[in-house]
């Protein structure tokens, strides 16, 4: 007879000393691991409940400025240093690891309508109400010396917006046309209009570096080639838009923030259809900016909360609301696509983190792949009823609350009659429109 | 590199033979590419059922769904090539030439094993209390047995070491360790009692009363228990409460096991049929006719595959539980067994009066064949309770003379998984475990026959969703489906939205879209009718005759 039994040597199983680790053995047969899909279904419900728990966006408010803040501009180099103008003429540097100020700067009379870094971080410009166009260091001014700008130059209208080129020594300005200006020259070297309405803003193409783009208030967004010096095409919507912003990964990709509540992601070969319409706000989209990594986006608001957007889908993944944040008027994703800055009408800059249930800081190997392993499971299992649910939930104030209710009803009715009118037409005679199209009035080359 | 030449040197004229040798290593591979890897392997750990069909959908889920495919395949080719660091082969034991494996006795075998495995093999002489029932822990470790007459004792039987040993002073029915070694549920005469592996009565659960039987689903933290009154009662041991007390109307019941793969209860019932209960229904998920007598013993293998079934018409049966539910073998029984369990790698014991017997299949996957009993076993009295010890080849008997240990070369698995039941974990490890293990409890409403059904799509809610934006909207903006034939119910609302008159109007709405597009169809079909009439009238051509009246 042949016999052997199986008889293990606990010399393999257990460790020798308590300085040594714990040994264990894996056999990844499914038959030692039942009830695999309702295991996964628990972890993942308690994934998402722990995200929804530790989910505290709000990491500070830099208090100091003594009017509403208007603009803000991220410094190129450096992480920690952003800029702010205020619409009582003061611009303010700031460091946000120790979240102070570090500089004060009474630059305008009046409003400061743009304020733009050099790329290569050593300066940067501002535009006010008094015409001006001012360029200062981006270091303080040293011992026993005054605050001066490095160079002002006065204009003849009122210029709204300005914006630096990512590579050259160029930047643009725009009020009642769109100037392009060459640092060393109180000239601009060229002036493009299209149409006899004023410009809010202006941006340069960060990827095709001789492009720009900028909203008017006669509801048209224009693009510009600078090498050319005119424009290329142009889209009227059907309401005026506020800012666009263009994709940092995608070359062509730009997101439009409009007064109509939503906003429009347009291709620029094609802008007869946007690529999405992402609607979620519930008041005019006053801000928008994306992300380094190019796949989300983020707005704001004047129904004071800010929304971040993924740029394939029109829903908000996020939106956070403070009781003290009012009207939103800027908003900025940082460089390092961690946090959002956001300054508003009542006159403090707030940092939030962009994803709320982050930890910040750095992680041990266990805690990346739990929080990988995490990730994973809460999208594996995203559709289930139960846990959607979970994962969608958010407070809202209740006047957005009640608003966005409202809205749903409003906007249910009218699909309801249009769809009737469709039925109750003869075939063909009442043109279906896509939702997409609906709000593009035209497209002029 | 090796092909540049080097030009001959003077004196020189044979070219430096590393190169030949180097050229000649390269030319033969005769392995070439990544080590194959045997199908059955790979198929075990492939949970796609390819064979299904589904539904037509979109571009991009069609896309996403192959990509899941692709990935499936080679994560189980991974897995498949990760079994070559199984350390560990299972027991055999083969007679020479001609030699029947049921003629050998224990005491060979224990003579031709190495000391460590033959320590395994003991006999417990308790014949002052009463016929003892036992069970093993989940990693393997700890023993627990009871005694008809009160004495409860548990060990770690490895290393004999004695946790505890009291007597509780009333009839113990049945015994069952909880989650871990640390707790043990014992069926007294009257309630259900739970104690400390230290011997001290921690719980008496007055609302289980004259319980027969004990389970207890791992994974879902559950005691199920069987009454004299004909209630099972699952009791969820982690928040101590009872999440069902269902009734079985069957009378008595004493026959009763877990399938350790879909957490369902086999109950077996005087009249010859076998119930299949879940805590989530109040009816029995299925009913199985297996014998002409009574059932006396049933017990389900690790996989959920067979069901071994024993009667009082002294049949012992195996059926599919995956498929058909029909009997696979079946075998007539000169006692018939009282007592029956499955072992890791499919092994069947039946404990018929003071003896025991054991099948085996031809593998793990197979079911045991009945022709030939594996191995046989005497016991100094008649067999009460029987439990293969997990990850071990050890069975454990409880007899009226008290408790045995066997062994039996290939019962048991021989890899296990340290992170699901480790029998070498420390005490922090344990610590560990038993959280991460209550944190993923599942709950008790997700038990049902396929486990895998929460992974399928759920068809009655989209169509209940579909269903409701017709009735918001109009019309259905996320799609159409002609096959669509179910009667509207209308979810019922709150806040007085739910009166009669609100849920007519709302079905109405409903009936009237859906009738207004079938009038609409059937107006285009009559219309296409009369056409092709037309077209039929007109190709016949010349002339009219009297007989055109029947023409269709």
């Amino acid at each position: 007879m042949k016999v052997k039994m199986l008889s293990r040597n606990p010399d393999n199983y257990v460790r020798e000393t308590k300085l040594d680790l714990q040994r264990v053995p894996r056999n990844y047969d499914p038959t030692l691991h039942p009830f695999e899909v309702p295991r996964e279904y628990v972890r993942a419900l308690n994934a998402t409940k722990l995200e929804r728990v530790f989910a505290k966006p709000f990491l500070a408010s830099l208090d100091g400025h003594r009017d509403g803040v208007n603009c803000l501009a991220k410094h190129p180099k450096n992480l920690a240093t952003i800029l702010s103008g205020a619409c009582d003429g003061e611009v303010r540097i700031w460091n946000l690891t120790q979240r102070n100020c570090i500089r004060t700067i009474q630059a305008h009379e009046g409003f400061v309508r743009g304020i733009c870094t050099r790329f290569c971080g050593t300066s940067f410009f501002t535009v006010g109400d008094d015409k001006t166009v001012k360029q200062w260091k981006m270091d303080g001014p040293g011992y026993g010396e005054e605050e001066e700008p490095l160079h002002t130059i006065l204009g003849k209208t009122v210029y709204t917006g300005i914006d630096h080129h990512w590579k050259e020594a160029v930047f643009a300005t725009c009020g009642q046309q769109v100037d392009i200006w060459d640092e060393q020259r109180t000239n601009p070297i060229c002036s493009m209009t299209w149409g006899f309405d004023s410009i809010s803003s202006v941006k340069f193409n960060p990827v095709e570096t001789f492009l720009l783009g900028s909203c008017a208030s006669d509801r048209n967004i224009v693009l510009y080639d600078m090498r050319q010096a005119t424009p290329l095409k142009k889209v009227i919507l059907d309401m005026r838009t506020n800012t666009i912003c263009w994709n940092p990964m995608e070359a062509f990709i730009f997101t439009a923030a409009n007064e109509d509540y939503n906003l429009y992601t347009f291709d620029m070969r094609a802008l007869d259809t946007p690529v999405m319409v992402h609607m979620d706000h519930v008041s005019a989209v006053l801000d928008v900016d994306y992300s380094p990594t190019g796949k989300e986006f983020v707005s704001a608001s004047f129904n004071k909360s800010i929304r971040i957007f993924p740029v394939d889908k029109s829903r908000s993944r996020e939106v956070y609301h403070t009781k003290r944040m009012q009207h939103v008027i800027c908003v900025k994703w940082t460089s390092d696509s961690k946090y959002i800055m956001c300054g508003s009408d009542e006159m403090n800059i707030r940092l939030w983190k962009a994803n709320a249930s982050e930890k910040l800081g750095v992680l041990t190997s266990r805690e990346k792949a739990a929080k990988d392993y995490n990730q994973k499971l809460k999208e594996k299992f995203q559709h289930y009823p139960h846990i959607k649910r979970i994962a969608r939930h958010r407070h809202l104030p209740k006047s957005i609350y009640s608003q966005i209710q409202e809205q749903r009803i409003m906007k249910e009715a009218r699909r309801r009659k249009e769809v009737n009118r469709i039925k109750h037409s003869k075939p063909g005679s009442v043109p279906i429109v896509s939702e997409k199209k609906k709000h593009i009035v035209a497209v002029v080359k | 590199m090796g092909e540049m030449e080097t030009a001959p040197k003077p004196g020189r004229d044979v070219p430096p033979k590393k190169d030949k040798l180097q050229t000649k290593r390269k030319a033969q591979d005769p392995f070439p590419g990544p080590a194959p890897v045997p199908v059955e392997v790979v198929q075990k750990f492939c949970r796609i059922d390819k064979s299904r069909k589904l539904p037509r959908s979109k571009a991009k889920t069609r896309s996403r769904l192959e990509v899941a495919e692709a990935e499936e395949e080679e994560t189980s080719i991974k897995a498949a090539r990760s079994e070559l660091l199984l350390a560990e082969e299972p027991g055999f034991l083969e007679g020479e030439d001609g030699e029947d494996t049921a003629k050998i006795c224990q005491a060979d075998i224990v003579e031709a094993v190495d000391i460590a495995s033959a320590a395994k093999h003991f006999d417990l002489n308790l014949r002052q209390f009463g016929p003892y029932r036992l069970n093993y822990s989940r990693t393997g470790r700890h023993l627990a047995f009871g005694g008809r007459r009160g004495h409860v004792a548990a060990l770690d039987w490895v290393t004999k070491k004695l946790m505890c040993e009291i007597n509780v002073m009333e009839a113990v029915r049945d015994i069952r360790f909880l989650h871990s070694e640390a707790l043990l549920a014992v069926a007294q005469n009257r309630w259900l009692h739970i104690y400390d592996n230290q011997g001290i009565e921690l719980h008496c659960i007055r609302r289980c009363d004259r319980v027969t039987r004990l389970e207890f689903l791992p994974f879902h933290f559950l005691l199920a228990t069987a009454s004299e009154t004909g209630f099972l009662t699952y009791l969820d041991v982690s928040v101590g409460k009872i999440v069902a007390a269902l009734n079985a109307r069957a009378g008595r019941l004493d026959v009763m096991s877990q399938n350790p793969y879909n957490a369902v209860i086999h109950l077996g019932h005087s009249n010859g049929t076998v119930s299949l209960w879940s805590p989530a229904m109040k009816e029995p998920l299925a009913k199985i006719l297996c014998h002409r007598g009574g059932v006396r013993a049933v017990a389900v293998d690790s996989t959920g595959t067979y069901m071994a079934t024993s009667g009082l018409d002294h049949q012992l049966k195996i059926f599919d539980l995956r498929g058909t539910y029909q009997p696979l073998s079946t075998r007539t029984l000169p006692h018939g067994a009282g007592h029956l369990a499955f072992s890791q790698r499919g092994l069947l014991v039946a404990g018929m009066g003071d003896v025991v017997n054991i099948w085996a299949g031809q593998g793990k996957g197979s079911p045991p064949s009945l022709e030939q009993p594996y191995l046989t076993h005497r016991l100094s009295g008649p067999v009460h309770g029987l439990q293969f010890c997990p990850f071990e080849d050890v069975l454990g008997v409880g007899h009226s003379g008290g408790v045995t240990s066997m062994l039996v070369p290939g019962a048991g698995e021989p890899n296990f998984d340290g992170l699901e039941s480790n029998p070498y974990r420390s005490r922090k490890q344990r610590q560990e475990w038993e959280v991460k293990a209550l944190l993923e409890k599942v709950p008790a409403e997700l038990i049902c026959l396929d486990p895998r059904a929460l992974a399928e799509v759920d068809v009655i809610s989209l169509e209940q969703g579909k269903k409701e934006r017709i009735e918001r909207l109009g019309y259905d903006p996320q799609g159409y489906d002609p096959e669509a034939k179910a009667p509207f119910q209308p979810k019922p609302k709150q806040k007085g939205r739910s009166s009669t008159a609100s849920l007519v109007k709302r079905k109405r709405k409903v009936m009237d879209e859906e009738h207004r597009d079938k009038v609409r169809q059937s107006l285009q079909q009559q219309q296409q009718q009369q056409q092709q009439k037309e077209a039929k009238a007109k190709s016949t051509g010349a002339r009219p005759s009297a007989l055109d009246r029947f023409v269709r």
